[in-house]
């Protein structure tokens, strides 16, 4: 396949990564008195990378770093799954970046924020295209590294002892994560994910490849916060500030989770039924512990987590539904459906889950507090945040014309055309909590009556609401990439198939060059 | 945070300096023995930290201020960036060793050698040695902070 | 059987992690997990009787310039030295962090005492 876009040239690939990277070293340089300036060059930077991401949707490339053929060098691959969460991560960084404009004005260093911002985005635009497993595992380190410090930013309290939690669970799971590829390098004597996927297909799993795969699926597992691994989760996303409460729940737990745990376990081990069973069930228990979990809280953000910890759920089952049925040799119609499902939900989510902590940042700048009991009436007083709060929870919920709709449809047409009634029931039920939680929000925050403390609150200003705005039309218009089938079969088909094909992954690669 | 005595100042400020240039030595090396850039960032880096724990945390950061570390390591990551970037505009791809292919391939086992590697190890070496300097100045600040609230509690 | 020793200094490791109460004990049981890590890989490479992967001018052949058959088949394999270099590197910058965080939240707390450190509940 010959690259190709829209413009006639190719887009060498480490752009996306070196683009970031260089922004987060040059905007120290500006200091304390140049902080507009340092303020317009990041968003510079992210709306470039939007539209960098936006121009090669339909490219799939293989990218040589310093012109050493594969397996002796480092490649970069872009195919159909990266392109489809690079526009997802592109799209969240330029929002909240916008967002955080004035937002961050509440605290001092934010050209030290600025700078650890774009090195998470770079940390995670170089996970989304790496070839190589152990350029995974760094550019995973910084991407990591870089939120760690950024959840506990404020240093308050409450946000040092979170910002402790998160960073000793996600040290352990990078470790875990190393100890794998150290396995895998002494089991096949490679490092590259195309020619590792050849040599175990040719020799087998044994025990030490086993206890990799293992490994890889308690550390991606930990950092996509699945079940028995989410402890970090609830604490560490409310005491962030709220754009990155956004990144942090909307892409960097799907980006350093989802994706390279269904790359790992897809395209070089290739999935079998025990693996598919697991993925099944950790998806299973997340959506249910979740939805339980978030419907008692009474903190607005906290809400806001359990109730991601329950859509990563939804996410994690589609695709074990579709691997699982792949491994069976089942249809593979029924398998690209639900992995469809898995992915379309997985993008969404993205979308309305930062515009809802984005709303909730807007909330609690104009209130100070994220005690839903000490709110109410807010509906006069901050009437765009509403109206875009009601359109992500109408999203998140599933009604209708809004994008979460088609998406959770999706998933339940799969489970019952798949012969999995009972998946299909626990999916419309989590639903219903679903629905319980939003309008638990909605009628705590912005219905009844408006308490005497609050009679001062104003609306969010201009640049946040730009972004929020932009944001909820996405909401309402991300439907249409199911619905209209050009777009689908360029934005969400190639992404699909990269997954079913599995383990084809490798001749791919090894023939593109 | 104060000094050591003055036996310990007169020694560490002869020795620091030799510790210097054996940093400067294995980074410039890096292509012929072991060691490169990381490991001579570090050896810089502990020249000035031995300069911090003799004569007090505010006589290094007299020496070498905040801002400035600050600046150096941020040009360390410039000169990488911009080899990587010549690699691309004059060979073709990101970090391809154009000097070595084009313009200087030198001979094996000499100094001037192995093409953009060791400018490479010289910009890693700096960026590593100012910035480990600035971690280790930014913790020791924060010494300060303790003393008032154990006391108030103390107290209390 | 060195691998085996190396096994038991990762769980080591972690149970020091994971029982421990005190902040920077945790830190150190993190460390001392991700040195075992860094050992496994350099055992990995390992060829017995084996020679540094430094090319010097013994090595070299004299007439042609290439690299002489005793080295090739008697070096240890130098990847995993560069993997365990950069993991260093990735270890180093996550101590400096966690040693800031617990400096800090001594300062706010005045104890390193997890079990005390727990305003976050539900």
């Amino acid at each position: 396949m010959s690259p190709s876009t829209t413009l006639g040239t190719s887009i060498p690939l480490p752009v996306f990564v070196a683009v970031p990277l260089v922004t987060a070293f040059l905007l120290p340089i500006f200091g304390r008195k140049g902080k507009s300036g340092a303020t317009v060059l990041a968003n510079l930077a992210t709306v470039s990378l939007l539209v960098l991401a936006v121009a090669s949707i339909g490219q799939s490339d293989v990218y040589e770093i310093g012109k050493w053929s594969i397996p002796l060098g480092i490649n970069l691959v872009l195919d159909g799954l990266s392109s489809l969460l690079l526009l997802a991560i592109s799209v969240v960084s330029a929002a909240a970046m916008l967002f955080s404009v004035r937002y961050m004005e509440q605290y001092t260093a934010k050209a030290k924020y600025l700078s650890l911002f774009m090195l998470m985005v770079t940390g995670m635009n170089g996970v989304v295209l790496s070839g190589d497993i152990f350029n995974l595992f760094v550019f995973l380190e910084i991407a990591s590294i870089a939120s760690y410090a950024l959840v506990g930013f404020g240093c308050e309290h409450e946000e040092l002892e979170a910002s402790f939690k998160y960073m000793v669970l996600g040290s352990i799971a990078s470790i875990f994560v190393l100890f794998g590829v150290a396995l895998i390098y002494g089991n096949t004597g490679s490092l590259n994910m195309a020619y590792i996927s050849k040599t175990i297909q040719s020799s087998g799993l044994n025990a030490g490849l086993g206890f990799a795969l293992a490994l890889f699926i308690v550390g991606f597992g930990l950092k996509a916060a699945l079940v028995p691994f989410h402890a970090w989760l609830p604490d560490a996303h409310p005491s962030a500030p709220a754009p990155i409460s956004a990144m942090l729940s909307g892409v960097l737990i799907k980006t350093l989770g989802v994706y390279a745990l269904s790359r790992v376990v897809f395209n070089v081990f290739g999935i079998s039924i025990s693996t598919g069973w697991l993925l099944i069930a950790m998806g299973l228990l997340s959506m249910v512990a979740g939805a339980f979990l978030a419907i008692g809280q009474w903190d607005l953000k906290r809400l806001m987590a359990y109730s991601s910890i329950s859509q990563i759920g939804y996410v994690v089952l589609g695709i074990g539904l579709g691997g699982l049925i792949i491994a069976r040799g089942g249809n593979l119609a029924w398998a690209s459906l639900a992995i469809l499902g898995g992915l379309f939900h997985l993008v969404n989510h993205a979308v309305y889950k930062s515009l809802l902590f984005l709303t909730s940042g807007s909330v609690e700048m104009s209130t100070n507090t994220r005690e839903m009991r000490q709110m109410g009436g807010l509906a006069e007083k901050l009437p765009v945040t509403r109206a875009t709060c009601t359109v992500a929870s109408a999203s998140i919920v599933g009604i209708p014309p809004f994008s979460g709709f088609w998406s959770k449809l999706i998933l339940v047409v799969a489970a019952v055309q798949a012969h999995f009634y009972w998946v299909a029931a626990i999916i419309v039920f989590v639903s219903l909590c679903t629905l319980i939680m939003y309008l638990k929000v909605q009628r705590y925050v912005f219905l009844g009556e408006l308490p005497e403390n609050l009679q001062q609150s104003k609306e969010a200003k201009n640049s946040m609401l730009v972004a929020m705005i932009f944001l909820a039309c996405l909401c309402v218009l991300m439907g249409l990439l199911v619905l209209v089938p050009s777009l689908r079969s360029h934005i969400l088909d190639p992404a699909v198939k990269v997954l079913t094909d599995g383990l084809e992954y490798s001749t791919n690669i090894i023939n593109m060059r | 945070m104060k000094g050591m005595t003055i036996i310990v100042k007169t020694i560490s400020s002869w020795v620091k300096v030799l510790i210097f240039l054996f940093g400067i030595y294995i980074i410039i090396f890096g292509h012929l023995t072991p060691g490169g850039g990381f490991a001579g960032g570090v050896i810089l880096a502990s020249s000035y930290v031995l300069l911090m724990l003799a004569y007090g945390r505010e006589f290094a950061e007299k020496n070498l201020s905040l801002p400035v570390a600050s600046k150096l390591d941020c040009l360390g990551a410039f000169l990488f960036a911009l080899i990587a970037i010549l690699g691309l505009v004059l060979g073709g791809s990101f970090f391809v060793n154009f000097l070595y292919q084009k313009y200087l391939p030198g001979q094996a086992l000499n100094l001037i050698s192995a093409g953009t590697i060791p400018l490479s190890n010289i910009a890693i070496g700096l960026k590593v040695g100012a910035s480990l300097f600035l971690v280790i100045l930014s913790l020791s600040i924060c010494c300060k902070d303790f003393r008032p609230d154990m006391s108030a509690n103390k107290e209390e | 059987m060195p691998y085996a020793l190396c096994l038991l200094l990762f769980v080591i490791g972690l149970y020091c992690a994971v029982v421990k109460k005190n902040m920077v004990k945790i830190v150190i049981g993190i460390m001392v997990m991700e040195y075992a890590v860094n050992l496994f890989l350099i055992m990995l490479g390992y060829r017995t009787g084996g020679i540094a992967p430094i090319i010097d001018r013994g090595h070299l052949e004299l007439e042609t310039g290439q690299i002489a058959a005793t080295f090739l088949s008697s070096s240890v394999d130098p990847l995993p030295q560069a993997l365990v270099l950069t993991a260093i590197v990735i270890s180093l910058g996550s101590l400096a962090l966690m040693i800031s965080i617990c400096i800090r939240t001594y300062g706010k707390y005045g104890t390193f005492d997890i079990t005390e450190i727990r305003r976050l509940r539900g």
